[in-house]
């Protein structure tokens, strides 16, 4: 198991270091100081084995995370937890920066005590954690035995991520399904490759221990309820608003502790008890059937030895009653150039020397409409025999719908114990389409 | 630390204020934090530590877990407010206690510890239960004994039955942990039952304890193919957690449990479908956890290609992609690429041979060399994307460039050779070892169609010496290839090249070659001719792979660091803690091989599998005999096999293998016969280079001497009773490389027996006589004769029932007899059935596993090499040995003479009489004969 944690600055400077197994010593801080954090060639794996000790570390900002270990360790849980750990000190004191760890160094190993014993990571729910890591000095007389229980419970218990005794005079619940669409298309225009990854987020403000159901347009669940002719459900509680009647197909989906997964795997249905406030329900991945929302058009054409001339049309591909947002373009130049002539139809172009690219900008677009620039690049004279690689052509941009088709057809709530029911509810769901890695070769 | 800083922290430590001593406790951990030694203020900080403020007891918990061990003494202070917060109301604080104690690692501690873990461990709160489950780990690791001796293993089993799932998933972390120091101890005592608690905490306990359950249910062998299917159901709803360790660990689970499910269930094939979108979610993790699944899904791409053969565009690299990330895809893209494919890999490959990366850019380049060699398809379109990327004149894209297409020239013999012209043009850019070996090669293989060849590979002899021992020995090689072929020009520099070789170098390999070289060229340049110029085996399409039994071994480890490193945990883990080999379960049935209807197909698809070779690097014998070339990714020795047998046959004194005749007794002869003509003067040395050759012999033979073939005993086939009294009694035996029925006919009947004349039916090997049947006749009443009839195998063949029977029918003057008897298998074992190492391991790994067959030896009291040098008497041939822990695992291959190869693995243990042997073959039903001879040989 993990053998002791630490954190350093980006000088390698120890900020915190917590030492779980007697078989780690001292000097394993300084091995990977001097190996990793202090080695001239870039990182070439996140995993490093020096003197039969093994590192794993990430990076967040300038700081670095490192787990180390002697045994033959799960390494996918020692990086999951890791993760777990930046989420936990994000959720309490915000950013993780050399500052935010210096200042709450006696909070993190607190923290590190509680969530890693002898290296097996325990409970890390932050929901969980907050009632009783908290910095505030507390006593422990001043705790009635209910509540020592009640954390205690909590804290071991099935439902670790939601604590009893939750109440608020408005029950409201947010979705969010963000997703992020990925491209990688040829000059010719063939989609070499597509697919959203997408979330569905939930905020959900309820009182008591509510039991949740979810459902979307699966293909599979939908299929099902086409067979056996009971549509009653699907078409009662919409949420989404608009028809849903087209299902969609889901590569895979993983989903958030509290969702019971054999239920899932039985039926498909998606049933939870969610925890308090803000967090990630589900993820998931389709590649069929998606709607790209943009499409570049590149021409790139060298004109001798020292100028090219590009050309770069955008047509965007949705109704025309929806606006994309946050449009950027990037255009890669030479290291070369010398100097650019941008003209665009809408928005601000500008060459951005230290980037290597030209970097178009458009507020706001609506669907179905095409937009174009044209350039002109110089380009210094060099005897470098290594021909420009031609880095893709890479968007960004948001649009208020989801490319892969995803509705959600409801969210139903029950709370037995307390007197409201599924229609006191406030919901609210918002659909947002991001550019993940959304690039076209030139 | 300064002793001021230390005096004013002893005040502040002293204060009556709290929160003045709270803040002087925090100075004293960040000093701690940086490495300085603040030990001196042990006893100050100790008196902290009864307080009522939480935050302020974690904080001084913390000093003495770090320095209790530097001051055992002062520690003692410490227990008392240990053993009374194990009392306190609060769980919190009991579990605070209970778990700090366990840290502190000092003998009188540890014995206070032990009343309140009791305690503990029975307490009323999960909390304090499941903490103090941990400490029992903690404990066992100070003081194993003191654990055992206390009963508290038995407590911590009891807590896989608790009520709460987080206390069980922490028990079964510590019984897990503990179990790996004591391998046998049966510590995690698996039945059905406890699998099953453990499959309903599963659904109910944290993400980390979910970890825990899955890692330790891998370790379980379902008793059938049932159990293991109703497991693999519960675990399955795994694979869409949200935690990428949890999924990989039920991965792991399903991949070890699924070897035991018969591959013609229809719940198999659900569960292969099943087991891809979840891997293909890992590769939208964080980076760091894309390596890891990647290194765990080029394992399971090896295990179970056809799980993610669909899926190669998720492996495409990304732009933004981490360094590691992109050369991880990559290895999982070529073992992907197939013909339906290739085309977009091919596109993509191209793509990123002009990325910045340097060694990304680098195995792109070799990648689409091993396209075209694995996809015959695309080899055309493979080679012209590589000389665009030689006109790119990138140094390091030419030089790779050029040493995937000198592996494309040996898979395509005559094809392409018209891009030499354009690979000459770049030979004064090559500065790379490997590159320029290659480019030598070419130069020498293709000789006679490169005017000025001479030139070329002159230009290279000018600074010998200063090139590696790669280029060297290739150099040599070239330049003899190249008088071979053009005898009249190159006179001078075939000379100047062995002078160089064999009188100015220091290194013994390539003086070893040279002499061999020089002794060949000077004593019979048509035996040279066909040694060196000789017809080279098929290169493999595959290439790294890992060794099957390491293969299985890492998917017993999948997730874990060694999955990672691709290395068993004993490679990096010190001691002995979780180094025990995992074996993945044997399939339900196997042992019994199926029956195959009929062995002419088998032999047909055997015959039809391709040849594969796969480079080897560092084996001895490849390189000593490598008389052709060595560029280590490419190819293999060309004459081994023949050299190697005649080294046997010299010793074994049989001298009857063509090739192997003609070059071995070539080459002692020069060795006895002192220093050939053409030798330089100076060759005093002609003993040592004698000794030279005779390590070679003892390397090709495996062993110095070896043990004849065991020939069993003649039984009576036929009783005079039969056959108008006629007895025939016999055996079979295996002579230099020849079969041979034994044959003792005895005349009981009153009259002389004339005109012998014997007969065989149709067979399942084709055995026929290779000859009449010489019998003195007549036999006189009471007489015996002993006749040896030599055998064929190139009779007439039908398959029999049992494989080896034999139906014979003898003549003589009085009447046609017929009788039937078996010969052992191991008859048909021919000489050559060594494999190569590489060939061998490529071979286990394509045979299905549904084809492998499992047998004890019982009661063989042989160590690993007197077995070994046993059994290659009859021509059963170690490739490999391995030795793990006491157990020695001989890798060996046999080959009939219908040309079926046999691979087995027999695992020895040392004083344990019996053995395991598996044994691998694509017509399985062979199988058991083999095993039959296996027993035959071991046990005489």
């Amino acid at each position: 198991m993990i053998g002791g944690l630490f954190i350093y600055n980006h000088k390698g400077e120890v900020l915190i270091s917590r030492v779980y197994r007697d078989d780690i010593g001292r000097n394993a801080v300084d091995a990977f100081r001097v190996n990793v954090i202090h080695a001239r060639q870039q990182v070439r794996s996140p995993v490093t084995n020096i003197a039969r000790t093994s590192f794993f570390h990430v990076k967040r900002s300038n700081i670095w995370l490192a787990a180390v270990t002697k045994q033959n360790v799960n390494a996918a849980m020692v990086f999951e937890f890791l993760y777990k750990m930046c989420d936990v000190m994000t959720a309490y004191f915000g950013k993780i920066s050399e500052e935010n760890i210096k200042n709450n160094f006696v909070l993190i190993y607190e923290l590190l005590d509680e969530i890693l014993d002898f290296g097996y990571p325990q409970n890390s729910e932050t929901g969980a954690l907050k009632t009783f890591i908290t910095q505030q000095g507390i006593k422990s007389q001043l705790q009635t035995k209910e509540e020592q229980s009640q954390i205690t419970s909590q804290v071991t218990g099935q439902i670790g991520w939601r604590r009893e005794g939750i109440k608020y005079r408005r029950n409201e619940l947010f979705l969010d399904v963000l997703e992020s669409v990925n491209l990688l298309m040829s000059p010719q225009g063939q989609v070499l490759s597509a697919h959203v990854s997408g979330r569905v987020v939930m905020k959900s403000y309820l009182s008591g221990m509510p039991e949740c159901k979810f459902g979307m347009n699966d293909k599979i669940v939908i299929d099902k309820q086409g067979k056996g002719g009971t549509t009653d459900e699907a078409g009662k509680s919409e949420l989404g608003g608009s028809s849903g009647k087209q299902s969609i197909a889901i590569d895979d989906c993983t989903f958030h502790q509290c969702v019971r997964l054999s239920k899932f795997d039985s039926e498909r249905s998606i049933s939870f008890i969610p925890p308090d406030g803000e967090y990630e329900l589900m993820r998931y991945r389709t590649t069929k059937d998606i709607i790209l929302p943009f499409r570049v058009i590149p021409l790139v054409r060298e004109v001798g030895r020292t100028k090219l001339e590009v050309k770069v049309v955008i047509k965007s591909n949705f109704k025309p009653s929806l606006l994309a947002q946050k449009i950027e373009v990037r255009i890669p130049t030479p290291l070369n150039t010398s100097g650019v002539q941008v003209i665009c139809m809408k928005g601000k172009a500008k060459y951005k020397a230290s980037e290597n690219a030209i970097v178009w900008k458009i507020k706001r677009m609506a669907g179905m409409k095409e937009s174009q620039i044209s350039a002109e690049i110089e380009l210094l004279p060099t005897n470098d025999k290594k021909k420009w690689a031609r880095p893709p052509i890479s968007m960004n941009f948001e649009v208020p719908f989801a490319p892969s088709g995803l509705k959600v057809r409801y969210l139903k709530v029950f709370e037995p114990k307390l007197n409201y029911s599924d229609h006191d509810v406030i919901k609210w769901v918002r659909y947002i389409g991001r550019s993940g890695i959304y690039e076209t070769r030139c | 630390v300064k002793k001021r800083e230390i005096f004013e922290l002893k005040a502040e430590l002293n204060s009556d204020k709290k929160e003045k001593k709270k803040e002087a406790v925090k100075k004293v951990i960040a000093s701690m934090t940086v490495g300085k030694d603040v030990s001196a203020l042990f006893p100050d900080v100790v008196n902290c530590m009864q307080t009522d403020n939480l935050e302020l007891k974690k904080l001084v918990y913390l000093y003495l877990m770090n320095y209790a061990k530097s001051q055992p003494d002062m520690a003692i202070m410490a227990v008392n407010t240990f053993v009374k917060d194990c009392e306190d109301p609060n769980p919190l604080i009991r579990a605070l206690a209970v778990r700090t104690m366990g840290c502190i690692r000092v003998d009188k501690i540890t014995e206070y510890l032990c009343e309140p873990l009791r305690k503990c461990l029975k307490d009323e709160d999960p909390y304090v239960r499941k903490t103090a489950a941990v400490c029992v780990a903690k404990l066992h690791d100070i003081n194993a004994q003191l654990v055992e001796d206390q009963g508290f293993l038995d407590t911590l089993k009891d807590l896989i039955s608790d009520s709460n799932p987080m206390v069980v998933a922490n028990a079964v972390a510590a019984l897990s942990e503990i179990a790996e120091s004591h391998p046998n101890s049966n510590l995690l005592d698996l039945n059905p039952q406890t699998i099953n608690k453990l499959l309903t905490a599963l659904n109910e306990c944290t993400e980390w304890g979910q970890i825990f359950i899955l890692d330790c249910l891998a370790n379980y062998t379902p008793r059938d193919d049932r159990e293991s299917q109703s497991i693999c159901e519960r675990v399955t709803p795994r694979l869409s957690h949200a935690n990428s360790a949890v999924v990989l660990s039920a991965v792991k689970v399903l991949m070890k449990f699924m070897e035991m499910l018969p591959k013609d269930l229809d719940y198999y094939g659900t569960l292969l479908k099943k087991l891809a979108p979840p891997l293909v979610t890992l590769l939208s993790a964080e980076p760091e956890l894309q390596y890891v699944a990647l290194r765990n899904i080029n394992l399971i791409v090896q295990k179970r290609p056809e799980i993610l053969k669909h899926e190669m565009k998720v492996f495409f690299v990304k732009y933004n992609d981490p360094i590691y990330v992109k050369l991880e895809k990559l290895d999982i893209m070529i073992r992907l690429a197939s013909q339906a494919n290739i085309a977009q890999v091919l596109a993509e490959l191209k793509e990123y041979a002009t990325e910045v990366d340097v060694d990304f850019v680098r195995k792109a380049v070799r990648a689409i060399g091993r396209c075209a060699i694995k996809v015959e398809q695309s080899a055309e379109r493979c080679v012209s994307t590589l000389l665009d990327l030689i006109q790119t004149k990138v140094n390091y894209v030419v030089q790779e460039a050029i040493v995937v297409i000198k592996d494309i020239f040996r898979k395509y013999p005559n094809k392409y050779e018209s891009v030499i012209a354009t690979l000459c043009e770049n030979l004064d850019s090559l500065d790379e070892p490997e590159a320029r070996a290659a480019m030598i090669w070419i130069v020498g293989e293709y000789a006679e169609r490169i005017d000025n060849a001479d030139e070329l590979l002159e230009s290279f002899l000018e600074g010998f010496h200063d090139e590696s021992t790669q280029v060297q020995l290739q150099l040599l090689t070239a330049i003899v290839k190249l008088f071979l072929k053009k005898p009249t020009e190159t006179q001078e520099l075939v000379q100047q090249v062995l002078s160089l070789a064999t009188q100015d170098s220091d290194n013994p390999d390539l003086r070893d070659r040279g002499y061999i070289y020089w002794r060949l060229l000077s004593t019979d340049p048509v035996a040279a001719k066909e040694v060196v110029l000789a017809e080279k085996p098929l290169i493999s399409e595959e290439t790294d792979l890992i060794e099957p039994t390491l293969l299985d071994e890492l998917i017993c480890h999948i997730g874990t660091l060694a999955s990672v490193y691709h290395k068993p945990p004993s490679a990096f883990v010190e001691g002995g803690r979780g180094v025990q080999h995992k074996r993945l379960p044997a399939r339900a049935g196997s042992g019994e091989s199926a029956e195959s209807p009929d062995v002419g197909q088998a032999v047909s698809a055997v015959s039809d599998a391709p040849p594969a070779v796969i480079p080897s690097q560092g084996d001895l014998l490849g390189d000593l005999l490598n008389l052709d070339l060595a560029p280590p990714t490419s190819n293999v020795p060309p004459v081994p096999s023949s050299m190697q047998m005649g080294a046997m046959d010299l010793l074994g004194g049989g001298l009857d293998s063509l090739v192997g005749l003609q070059c071995s007794s070539l080459m002692v002869s020069s060795v006895l016969g002192g220093a050939p003509v053409g030798m330089p003067a100076g060759l005093g040395a002609a003993p040592a280079v004698g000794g030279g050759l005779g390590d070679l012999f003892d390397l090709g033979g495996g062993v110095g001497v070896t043990a004849g073939s065991y020939i069993p005993p003649k039984t009576v086939w036929l009783p005079a009773m039969k056959a108008k009294g006629l007895e025939i009694s016999g055996t079979f035996a295996r002579r230099s490389g020849v079969i041979h029925m034994d044959l003792s006919f005895t005349n009981k009947a009153m009259s002389v027996m004339t005109d012998f004349a014997i007969q065989f039916n149709k067979n399942s090997f084709g055995l026929a006589p290779a000859g009449p049947l010489q019998v003195l006749t007549p036999l006189s009443p009471n007489q015996t004769v002993d006749v040896s009839l030599p055998l064929s195998t190139t009779g007439p063949v039908m398959k029999m029932e049992p494989l080896n029977n034999l139906q014979v029918a003898v003549k003589n003057n009085i009447d046609v007899f017929y009788f039937s008897c078996q010969y052992p298998i191991s008859l048909l074992f021919v000489e050559d059935g060594k494999m190569d190492r590489q060939v061998f391991l490529a071979t286990w790994k394509d045979i299905p596993s549904e084809n492998e067959a499992q047998f004890q030896i019982k009661d063989c009291h042989l160590n690993s090499d007197a077995a070994s040098n046993k059994l290659q008497g009859s021509n059963i041939f170690t490739v490999a040995k391995r030795t793990v822990d006491t157990q020695d695992m001989l890798y060996q291959s046999v080959k009939l003479t219908n040309g079926i190869w046999m691979l087995a693995e027999l695992r020895i243990q040392t004083g344990n009489p019996n053995s395991t042997l598996s044994v691998k073959c694509r017509a399985p039903e062979v199988s058991q004969y083999v095993y039959q001879c296996y027993e035959l040989i071991l046990r005489n």
